[in-house]
């Protein structure tokens, strides 16, 4: 070991370059690699739903007073929709899983009880027929009877409904069962809504997980309940169709409704093209980021490739020698693979402390999770790999160096 | 004699072309990320209204008390309807305008008669002279339009397109959810990014500019649901239902834009929200003492996280990127001098000075850095052209490579290049002529 260490200090400024370059390299990749994975996993969170089954619309119409003939419109609509070829079943909903608008509410555990309150728990409600349609699973209970359904529509502002009660049977996500009653079967108990607690909820159903309709700070993930629902005003149509028809469905659609009253616009979408687009910004992220650490791994490698071949050929006099007294090709090789691991691993110490400091800078500032250790191997592993993949060539030329230039003055 | 450096660094980095090429790319990607990084970023983060945004400030009033303020303990991004009125009332800068998000439909009077969603909102009269929106036709209306309310409007350019084919429609009626408004000015295509004037609802970026604009009055006489954000405190649901009831309740659903000329008057204007709030505390409507904010523009926007933290981090990312070139320039720079000590001594015994060598070394280096440059123009062009299929779309379009940004490119990449040589030229100009001349 001590020759080359002693080696080193010969070359004092571009050692530490070289390890500067790797420190900083090591902080941002990390750092880089942690953001991929956590903005992949975010991505591949699942939603509960049968997403490649599904096709939505929304529509507005021509605010004439409508709200009066909401529930002939909505019955004919739905009448017509499941009559289209490849539709299995069609229901109606106030939003979906990722489709971005969401309504919250609080739910009570003891009415009027201000303290036994979990705020922010997200509201679902659909028509008959929803909980199949959507492809939602229940991990415990039943599904609706006919008798749950009331006309509700979650945090409805400007009609006539907003002051009718809501439904008094729910189905809820073990994630807001176990916010609710912790570590108890939630089957059967009763909690409260409304702004002031009043009005009871009695818990029918459980599902494993259903996405929330947008991921947030407050919201969560999936803390929500599923309400029934006879009528929704500005919901939403779900139409749970084979595969294979999808575009097609999603395209004949509009004309569909507009059929049944012109005077609106329809707008039709295939849900994993919502799911697509709700991620949007996170692929885009992934990608900036695996362009930039591309370019970066890339780039330091070339550095690596650039200084050791410098090495070699400052050093070509003295690996003849070396070769000339004994030492084999395979010494030579690993000489400078080793050199390269020692000068590697002292540019991942330092940049390990700065991957650390980064994260907590980035946390603090952009509101970015907090890095696991166990980020930092993976950033040390791809830059061991990386220098050894770079000495690999000049340390493979300097292994060809023949004995015999010992004996030539350069 | 800089002609004559010049000559020698080509000549030399031909010589070595595998190293100086390493150099290049170094210096080109380098430049090219961070420059591409740089045009989304200006992109969202620049002033959409550069002449006027010091004079431009949004009042937020707390109209929820402390208990209601969350983790930020700043008050409400928007206003209630009833603090919005009487701030307008009271008038007290020189010209301000509420405003809110309205999205109702125009039935076109063609065959089709398929009616068209519009994005418009809501908006006092000073609006218009406040954040000089252009205007093709016509102009806004006056104060008196909004005290009556008046069924007029302002219509955008693509909106006046589509319905009079372009024409000039000042006089017209377009009816608007079953009501015809006169109308009284068409605007030039305009659609600033962000849209400042109502980032709480549009979030900033996105759309293709508001179709439409109408007396607040007459949008509330009319029923118009805000098509913005309503946000209303725990246990404060509205008492009444529908539209009317929002408007008698403490839900927050109203921005507000005011005008001031002069420190003077934001002072005044900061005191008179004090003190409507004071009075408000004892009108008994406030249990709590004022906490207000006024906001100068570009602090309002970055108080709304207008520019995404994804952009932000991107940013530093490729500035990380670019120091890392730079670090790698240093090195391949130092072995590439070092490597010609021989030619150093000779120079040096033959009669050069230190900073006749170091000044041939710093040419050599911009070469490199002009060369790297011209390669991060490139790339810096592939970078935005594939930053806007990639990005989230409603920053599409928005970054855009122009002269000062090329410009910029090539300053950085010479710059960064010759900073990066300063010590490797310093390096090689301190070679020892003697020892160098043995050697050999």
């Amino acid at each position: 070991m001590h020759p080359i260490v002693s080696a080193l200090k010969h070359h004092k400024t571009t050692v530490v370059l070289v390890a500067l370059e790797i420190a900083l390299t090591c902080a941002i990749v990390t750092n880089a690699l942690f953001l991929i994975g956590d903005r992949v996993a975010a991505m591949r969170v699942v939603t509960g739903v049968a997403d490649h089954e599904l096709v939505w619309a929304r529509t507005t119409g021509l605010d004439l007073g409508q709200d009066t003939r909401m529930g002939a419109d909505i019955d004919a609509d739905l009448a017509a929709l499941r009559g289209m070829p490849g539709v299995e079943s069609v229901a109606m909903a106030n939003t979906l899983p990722l489709s971005r608008n969401y309504m919250s509410v609080g739910a009570w555990r003891r009415p009027g009880d201000k303290k036994s309150e979990i705020d922010n728990v997200v509201e679902y409600a659909g028509t008959p027929g929803l909980l199949h349609t959507l492809g939602i699973k229940l991990s415990a209970g039943r599904d609706f009877l006919p008798q749950d359904y009331v006309p509700y529509t979650p945090g409805l502002f400007g009609s006539p409904d907003s002051k009718a009660p809501p439904p008094t049977a729910a189905i809820v996500t073990h994630t807001l069962a176990e916010a609710l009653w912790p570590g108890e079967n939630p089957l059967g108990k009763t909690f409260w809504l409304d702004s002031d607690g009043k009005e009871p909820v009695q818990v029918v159903g459980v599902t494993g997980h259903l996405l929330n309709p947008r991921i947030t700070k407050y919201q969560g993930a999936d803390r929500n309940m599923i309400l029934p629902s006879t009528r929704l005003v500005g919901g939403v149509y779900v139409l749970n169709v084979r595969p294979d028809m999808r575009g097609a469905v999603a395209r004949d659609l509009p004309g569909v409704l507009t059929r049944i009253d012109p005077a609106r616009m329809v707008k039709a979408e295939i849900y994993a093209d919502t799911i697509a687009d709700y991620y949007h910004g996170d692929r885009a992220m992934v990608w900036v980021l695996l362009v930039v650490t591309g370019c970066l791994l890339a780039l330091t490698a070339l550095g690596v490739v650039g200084l050791s071949s410098f090495w070699v050929q400052q050093r070509t006099r003295q690996i003849g020698i070396r070769r000339a007294i004994g030492a084999t090709r395979r010494d030579i090789l690993r000489y400078f693979q080793f050199e390269n691991l020692l000068i590697v691993t002292m540019g991942i110490a330092v940049g390990s402390l700065g991957a650390v400091g980064l994260n907590l800078w980035l946390m603090r500032r952009y509101e970015l999770a907090h890095m696991p250790l166990a980020w930092l191997a993976s950033g040390a592993v791809v830059l061991w790999s990386l220098g050894q993949c770079a000495v690999l060539g000049p340390a493979l030329r300097a292994s060809r160096v023949p004995p015999v230039v010992a004996t030539r003055t350069v | 004699m800089f002609g004559y450096y010049l000559e020698i660094a080509v000549r030399s980095l031909r010589r070595s072309m595998g190293l100086t090429l390493l150099m290049v790319l170094a210096i080109g990607f380098g430049v090219g990320a961070s420059m591409t990084a740089y045009a989304v970023f200006r992109a969202v983060s620049g002033d959409p209204i550069p002449w006027k945004s010091s004079r431009l400030f949004v009042p937020q009033i707390d109209a929820w008390g402390p208990a209601e303020r969350g983790g930020s303990g700043e008050p409400q991004d928007a206003l209630a309807y009833a603090d919005a009125m009487a701030l307008m009332r009271d008038h007290r800068a020189a010209r301000q305008s509420a405003i809110y998000a309205v999205a109702p439909s125009v039935l076109p009077t063609d065959a089709s008669r398929t009616p068209i969603p519009l994005d418009g909102f809501a908006v006092y009269g000073e609006f218009f002279p406040m954040l000089d929106v252009p205007f093709e036709y016509g102009s806004g209306w006056g104060s008196g339009d909004d005290a009556r309310g008046a069924p007029v409007a302002v219509i955008g350019d693509a909106l006046n397109r589509r319905l009079f084919g372009g024409a000039n429609s000042v006089g017209r009626t377009v009816g608007i959810d079953g009501r015809g408004y006169r109308v009284v000015g068409v605007m030039k295509p305009w659609n600033p990014q962000p849209a400042f004037f109502d980032v709480v609802d549009t979030g900033g970026f996105g759309g293709d500019g508001p179709d439409l604009f109408l007396p607040f009055q007459a949008a509330i006489a009319a029923g118009m649901e805000n098509a913005g954000s309503t946000n209303c405190p725990k246990g404060g649901t509205p008492a009444a239902p529908g539209f009317a009831g929002l408007q008698s309740s403490a839900c927050t659903w109203i921005v507000y834009m005011a005008e001031l000329d002069d420190a003077a008057a934001v002072r005044g204007y900061r005191q008179y929200l004090d003190e409507y709030a004071r009075e408000q505390q004892r009108l008994g409507r406030f249990g709590w003492s004022p906490d207000n904010r006024l906001r100068g523009l570009r602090a309002w926007l970055d108080h709304e996280h207008i520019v995404p933290d994804d952009t932000r981090v991107s940013m530093l990312v490729a500035l990380g990127l670019l120091l890392v070139c730079l670090l790698n320039t240093v090195g391949l720079l130092l072995t590439k001098f070092l490597r010609r000590s021989g030619e150093i001594g000779v120079r040096r015994a033959l009669g050069a000075s230190r900073s006749a060598v170091c000044m041939q070394f710093l040419a050599e280096a911009a070469v490199i850095g002009m060369a790297g440059g011209m390669l991060g123009l490139l790339l810096t062009g592939f970078g935005v052209l594939a930053a806007d299929q990639v990005l989230p779309m409603d920053l599409t379009g928005l970054a855009h490579v122009d002269v000062s940004l090329l410009l910029l490119a090539v300053a950085v990449a010479v710059l960064a290049t010759m900073l990066a040589g300063l010590y490797p030229a310093i390096r090689a100009s301190r070679v020892q002529p003697a020892w160098q001349l043995k050697t050999q």
